[in-house]
């Protein structure tokens, strides 16, 4: 099993951590998709130079997870296994995806995006980053009140 | 004949290497660590931190969130390193309220649906994973019908 409570980590997990944030957070600046307009310009068709972002970052990834799957190894840092990102299909997948949708559509923003464009001098954008956070707070909340908490009992909010 | 070159005004050069950086970032980490990063977990493991609601103190956040927030560092600042070096400098004129009320949609979205554009369309993607291929077309179509009809509607920007 892994390695990844705070005090076993290795040493350069973080560091690691902070060399892929930056990679990638250079790779949204450059792809022009931490501006919510140029964003906007693709889902209007003016503009349909953002198939190549996600287009491109895809394929760097479906080749990395093709050779990685394949190596019969771990990670070096955190002694896991390589795996794919295969999650359950369910009526959320879809419901969820609709309301991102719409949501991306108003906005021009994604949530990389986002923390991105207060990178390239932004600051209006944190009116969506702190929408969100509302978002993301407004769903566990009533997730949690709907179900009545299938999680365990940490203590009401 | 349709001119293809209409719908990439700006070419596509800096939208591919853009995209392949993404993808470069996300496997720095993967290969690294083994752990497949996207950029909306941040919002729920963060609220860990100001919030007792059981669903976000979950094991599963509460192991990741110091990371996460690394990582989330590490794309403002390479999204900066990008804007110092090419003068990307960028506000956007979008009005705040689409920002708020799109990231708030975009924050609901994400966590039902369990990824986001990074999650879902570029790890799920580069899976091959079937839930991701759905998310992802769901918010693509959806996305384009709100922002064509937000603009039909005359809101510019």
């Amino acid at each position: 099993m892994s390695t990844e409570t705070t005090d076993e980590r290795h040493p350069l997990f973080m560091p690691v951590i902070l060399l892929g944030g930056l990679v990638f957070g250079f790779g949204l600046g450059l792809s022009q998709m931490a501006k919510p307009e140029v964003v906007l310009d693709f889902l209007q068709f003016d503009d349909l130079g953002l198939l190549f972002v996600m287009g491109g970052a895809a394929a760097v990834t479906a080749v990395t997870f093709a050779v990685a799957t394949r190596l019969d190894r771990t990670a070096p840092l955190t002694g896991r296994a390589y795996t794919r990102r295969l999650k359950s299909m369910d009526r959320n997948v879809l419901v969820g995806g609709g309301i991102f949708g719409v949501g991306w559509g108003i906005s021009g923003i994604c949530p990389g995006a986002a923390y991105a464009s207060v990178g390239i001098g932004n600051l209006p954008i944190l009116w969506a980053i702190g929408g969100m956070f509302l978002g993301a707070y407004a769903q566990g909340y009533l997730r949690a009140r709907v179900s009545g908490d299938s999680t365990s009992a940490v203590g009401a909010d | 004949m349709l001119d293809i070159a209409t719908f990439f005004p700006n070419g596509i050069g800096h939208y591919a290497l853009g995209g392949l950086l993404i993808g470069l970032g996300a496997t720095v980490i993967y290969l690294a660590t083994g752990i497949i990063a996207g950029a909306s977990t941040f919002l729920e493991s963060t609220l860990s931190y100001v919030s007792k609601l059981p669903r976000f103190n979950q094991g599963k956040y509460l192991r990741s969130r110091d990371w996460r927030v690394v990582f989330t560092l590490g794309i403002v600042g390479g999204a900066a390193i990008y804007a110092f070096l090419f003068n990307g400098w960028f506000t956007t004129e979008v009005q705040w309220w689409r920002l708020l009320g799109g990231g708030f949609l975009v924050g609901v979205g994400t966590r039902l649906g369990k990824g986001c554009t990074s999650g879902h369309g570029v790890c799920g993607i580069g899976s091959a994973s079937q839930t991701s291929i759905v998310n992802v077309v769901t918010f693509m179509a959806v996305a384009i019908g709100t922002a064509q009809l937000v603009q039909a509607l005359g809101v510019s920007p």
